[in-house]
């Protein structure tokens, strides 16, 4: 089963540079960018992933037919441009390029709005944990440890295949089990947070916690948590990819890259196009979300180069 | 088709002079010297326990393994097994089974009694048996209280007037009786090893069986090994000395292990490959007809599928020769009728929308659409309800394409995984839904009393009265003839009513190396029997 | 330090109850029972089943009629497979499961550190970028593409090894299904290695013992290998639970009889005992492994235990 998370030492780096950003303030960011922007693979990466960001959102307009549309005519046919079908079509005549490009739109959208769903409660859960101390802190970071050594990945299997498969329950299962260990990158950053000036001056003013912690403290650690968010993008593509494979991914005709694959790899020796151009696109961005991680990574902690 | 009705509307005995199937090895064929045999059976099998088994994968180790009062031949008749000959009182109520002499796979005598044990244990609310209405079919006397818990097992109707004489009592007349008794629910079962072992008699180290293969090995998801049994009765004829079954669920994994030579006989061959395979290795995709009907269900219950008129437009939209051709591709046939024609003494029912071209079909179904008042302003919206899987979901976008450019309906798919989706389907929550059905015996009663008013598989919820007498009529007349002509009545009422859209008619299609022998080309139950086989040399 | 593991190991049991009780209920509210099928069973006969499973009592008496069964290590039959208890299904499973990901995780390990270390020693090299790009693949190409890729080569192409089967663990059996889920682990292992090596090498004692004028042999394997192991240390509980689950994938699409593929199907099957079964089996091992991990932390890195 795949992971669903980033690896161990991006997850060290990004923790290691919340710690020093601490000490060090804001001219920390413009280095980190600089560097970043210094290396190469990984600003080609974020190059070519705007590219096929961009070709997924407006590519679907550029062919004449419809991502669902049947072309009785050419079932699995090959690549050919007289009727424009770039890159053939499928076992049902619809047109693979269409269909491809659709695949990316739903999971460029797992990716991200699973991201989101992870950061928006691992933020929340760390703060608060981290913002209210003491027996509250210790008894959330119990729980923590609980959820931590759950099999998570049977939970959302059982969760799919009985509860249907919307692709909102997707990106919540994806995004509900991975936000544990954002939840503790935040929470430490809030402790650190709580003692600063500024938060004690809200609360001399009675400012309600929750308010605190909506207002002060989350905006102070959003920066980390953006970057770890790119992280989980990949990961949670490849996890939707997962799913596809058991039959529990997005309800047709709608389609991902990873149920494009799947069928791909159910008759790769028959079309070999059906499984290399949605492939291609799964692997190559992937690649690049890896290699943007990686240099995100390097930029942080700049002791590794 | 159609050949001797064995048994039916004989009332004097049917004497052994009857074929009896046994593995027939035409002359100047040299056979392999390793007579081993690998197919596929789909999946893992839910028990080979004859009253618990369920589904196909089971059904191929169990007619393996046992043999019940009769078998079948490689057309689907019906043959003697166990029992050699068999006579119908003159009512028809009462049937009385001679049995040969033989014994189980550890050498005890196989008798009537054993008969007695099975019949009882299927219906005793003890043995928890899914099957249990497979005695409530023909009616034996007592099946539903039995079932119901209302009365001991031991007053079913059945009993051994002495060690090799067998009777089974009918409520009613049931000439197709005998037809019945292929399938496994009937088969016999060691008593003294049932009640020995438990739920664990059917290990390899404690099984008994009467069949021509005893079961040798078990690794569940992996593989049931069987060796010949040699105190079957007709063991002489056997010539497979060891059948593997291989439960492989994926079918494209299933397809790579018979190019790479681990299997001799798939369970199935995944869609994207037919059309390559029939090219490539045309001698080893074998089709053979199926007992059973793809369909769409309309909720007659639910406006505005309680309109005959919007059930038919539906139906008649879609290119069931587009869909056979194109989509399943296999040598499915269109349906137009419920029953399909493969079955054993139906007559094909002479139906006028049958015999329209397409485009008089999409014509008239447009106007008939059109008089309900439906347009393209206002188009009919449907949901098409259907479960995961491959080519289920190829049906659906298909016919949901033709539904749209035909008559512009707007179709929402939904798909559910498998028991989901049972349960939706039984609750009503649905407008159109995909359905299938198989018959359980070679007579089209198997397939008509579907849509009787009281039958739980009814999930349209059509009721009429007039089809619901026919098929009463049908299931006490004796004559085979007469019984034909009151299903095409039946079907008439179905095509006019419309209850639900019959889409194709199934087949078996698998791969078989040509070096296997034997191979039942035309058994519409798809029961290929082991010891029916032969490896040839290769 | 007993402190911290009998700490550690506290936490397991309410864990475990809070997982079989989530899972318990979860499939009580799930749609579809096991006993629906194509045909509607008579409501007399489904009565009948479902009194021999219990089925017919309240949910809480089930419930605990389960967790009283469960403290005599009794599973319970399976709802599908009508000759097997859970039990029994479990003894034949686990133990194909155990041995493919054993010995995929002892391969994992081995070369994923190896080259890992090669590509820090060789850092910025064609040899590095040759190793971390091949890394990559293994990490993004989903392993229901790889492994049906290895049969078309090896099995039907070359037939060098069969396309399936388990056929008792003999090793030509095992070589395809271990090489596939080995790949994507090594890949995650190798990459992990390599950056933590290169932070160990760059260390201000790697540099003194290289001032020294250590032999570079020395200097890896007595100095540099054991601190930069952490990293992976922390990765491994994980991943070997990964390993032995996730054979999902690879199981399915080799045949083999292990517990990922009664996962799947039990789940589907709605084959309740079973599927409750295995995730007690694996949330134990989870839970075993994370403690494990966290013990083994604690040994090498004694600043965690004071945390």
């Amino acid at each position: 089963m795949t992971a669903i998370s980033p690896s161990a030492d991006k997850k060290a780096a990004v923790a290691k540079f919340a710690k020093d950003l601490e000490i060090e303030g804001r001219s920390l960011w413009a280095d980190a960018r600089d560097r970043f922007f210094r290396n190469r693979a990984a600003v080609i990466s974020l190059i070519i992933l705007a590219f096929i960001g961009i070709l997924v959102v407006v590519g679907p307009w550029l062919s004449p037919h419809e991502f669902d549309a049947i072309d009785w005519g050419y079932m699995a046919a090959p690549p050919e441009t007289e009727m424009s079908h770039w890159f053939g079509t499928d076992s049902l005549g619809r047109d693979l390029f269409v269909r491809t490009l659709m695949g990316g739109r739903i999971s460029f959208m797992v990716g991200i709005l699973g991201a989101l769903t992870a950061v928006v409660i691992g933020t929340l859960y760390g703060a608060t944990a981290g913002y209210a101390g003491g027996r509250v802190d210790s008894a959330m970071m119990r729980v923590l440890e609980i959820l931590q050594s759950f099999p998570f990945m049977f939970l959302v299997i059982l969760l799919m295949t009985m509860f249907g498969r919307s692709i909102y329950l997707i990106f919540l299962c994806i995004g509900g089990v991975s936000w544990l260990d954002m939840a503790r990158i935040v929470r430490g950053q809030t402790i650190s947070l709580k003692g600063r000036e500024f938060i004690e001056a809200a609360r001399v003013c009675g400012t309600k916690p929750s308010a605190i912690i909506v207002r002060h403290i989350v905006p102070n650690v959003l920066g980390i948590v953006v970057v770890y968010a790119s992280l989980l993008v990949p990961s949670m593509i490849l996890f939707e990819s997962f799913l596809s494979f058991l039959g529990l991914g997005v309800q047709e005709p709608m389609t991902s890259w990873g149920a494009l694959v799947n069928e791909g790899a159910q008759s790769m020796e028959v079309a070999t196009w059906q499984l290399a151009f949605p492939v291609f696109f799964l692997v190559v961005t992937l690649f690049c979300f890896n290699y943007v991680g990686d240099g995100l990574r390097d930029a942080l902690d700049p002791k590794d180069r | 088709m159609k050949k001797l009705f064995v048994g039916l509307a004989l009332a004097t005995a049917v004497s052994a002079l009857l074929p009896v199937q046994a593995a027939q090895v035409p002359a100047g064929v040299t056979l392999a010297k390793e007579q081993v045999f690998h197919r596929g059976i789909g999946s893992e099998p839910a028990s080979i326990d004859p009253q618990k088994v369920e589904g196909s994968p089971g059904g191929f180790i169990v007619k393996d393994l046992f043999e019940g009062l009769v078998s079948q031949d490689a057309d689907g008749n019906t043959i003697p097994g166990i029992a050699k000959s068999w006579n119908v009182s003159d009512d028809g109520k009462v049937y009385t089974f001679h049995l040969r002499k033989s014994s189980w796979s550890n050498g005890d005598p196989l008798t009537a009694h054993d008969f007695v044990y099975a019949f009882q244990r299927a219906v005793d609310p003890v043995t928890a048996s899914k099957y249990a209405w497979f005695m409530q079919i023909p009616g034996i006397v007592n099946a539903d209280a039995v079932i119901d818990g209302e009365m001991p097992p031991s007053t079913l109707g059945v009993k051994a007037t002495d060690d090799y004489t067998f009777q089974v009592t009918l409520e009613n007349p049931v000439p197709y009786f005998p037809k019945l008794l292929a399938h496994y629910t009937t088969f016999p079962t060691p008593k003294k090893v049932v009640e020995k072992y438990g739920d664990d008699w059917t290990r390899p180290d404690n099984i008994v069986s009467n069949g021509a293969y005893k079961l040798s090995g078990w690794v569940v998801n992996e593989k049931l090994t069987a060796k010949r049994n040699p105190f079957y009765w007709n063991n002489d004829k056997t010539v497979v000395e060891e059948v593997n079954y291989l439960p492989i669920p994926s079918a494209t994994s299933e397809l790579n292990r018979y190019k790479a030579g681990e299997l001799d006989m798939t369970a199935t061959i995944p869609l994207d490959h037919f059309k390559k395979l029939q090219k490539e290795i045309p001698k080893e995709v074998t089709i053979t007809p199926l007992i059973s009907t793809y369909y769409y269900s309309f909720n007659t219950k639910k406006k505005p599928f309680d309109d005959v008129r919007v059930r038919k437009a539906l139906s008649y939209a879609i290119n069931r020769d587009a869909i056979t051709k194109y989509i399943t591709g296999q040598g499915q046939k269109p349906a137009y009728s419920f029953t399909p024609s493969s079955i054993n003494g139906f007559v094909k029912p002479d139906l006028a929308w049958e015999k329209m071209s397409q485009k008089e079909r999409e014509k008239e179904a447009a106007k008939l659409l059109k008089q309900v008042g439906y347009s393209k302003s206002n188009p009919l919206k449907v949901e098409l309800l259907y479960n995961t899987s491959e080519s289920h979901k190829k049906v659906a976008i298909a016919i949901s394409q033709m539904w749209k450019q035909a008559l512009g309906v707007e179709v929402t798919l939904r798909n559910e995984e498998w028991k989901t989706f049972l349960d939706t389907r039984r609750e009503g929550n649905f407008d159109v839904t995909r359905a299938g059905w198989t018959g359980d015996y070679n007579e089209a009663s198997t397939m008509l009393s579907l849509w009787t008013s009281e039958s739980s598989l009814n999930d349209a919820k059509w009721t009429n009265k007039e089809y619901d007498k026919l098929l009463e009529t049908a299931s006490s007349t004796i004559d085979e003839g007469k019984r034909g002509l009151i299903y095409e009545k039946a079907e008439q009422i179905f095509s006019s009513e419309m209850p639900a859209a019959p889409i194709y008619q199934y087949v078996t299609s698998r791969l078989v190396k040509p070096y296997v022998g034997g191979y039942p080309m035309n058994n519409p139950e798809d029961n290929v029997y082991s010891r029916d086989i032969y490896i040839i040399k290769h | 330090m007993l402190k911290f593991i009998i700490k550690r190991l506290a936490v397991a049991v309410p864990t475990l109850l809070v997982l079989i009780t989530i899972s318990f209920f979860l499939m009580q509210a799930a749609p579809g029972s096991p006993f629906t099928g194509e045909r509607n069973l008579p409501p007399e006969i489904l009565k009948n089943i479902e009194a021999k499973y219990n089925l017919d009592k309240p949910v809480w008496q089930q419930y605990f009629l389960y967790l009283g069964n469960l403290a005599k290590g009794d599973l319970g039959p399976s709802f599908k497979y009508r000759d097997y208890t859970v039990n029994d299904l479990l003894e034949q499973s686990f133990p194909v499961s155990l041995k493919i990901g054993a010995i995929a995780f002892i391969f994992t390990v081995i070369i994923g550190v190896s080259i890992g270390t090669i590509a820090a020693l060789k850092q910025n090299t064609i040899l590095d970028y040759i190793i971390m790009a091949l890394a990559m693949t293994g990490v993004v190409l989903p392993s229901f593409v790889i492994a049906p890729l290895l049969v078309m080569i090896f099995s039907i192409t070359l037939q060098w090894l069969p396309a399936g089967g388990w056929n008792e663990g003999t090793w030509e059996y095992l070589i395809l299904p271990v090489t596939a889920m080995a790949i994507m682990y090594m890949a995650s292992i190798a990459r992990i290695q390599r950056s933590s090596m290169i932070e160990v090498l760059n260390s201000n004692y790697i540099r003194t013992a290289r001032a020294k004028g250590l032999p570079w042999r020395t200097i890896i394997l007595r100095h540099s290998l054991r601190p930069s192991l952490l990293p992976v240390v922390s990765y491994l509980g994980p991943a070997f639970v990964g390993i032995i689950t996730g054979s999902v994938v690879v199981e399915t699409v080799f045949g083999l009889p292990g517990i990922g593929q009664h996962f799947v199907n039990g789940a589907l099957n709605r084959d309740y005992s079973l599927v409750l079964g295995l995730t007690i089996i694996i949330g134990s091992l989870t839970i075993l492994f994370t403690a494990i991990v966290d013990i083994l932390y604690a040994v090498i890195d004694p600043k965690i235990r004071y945390q």
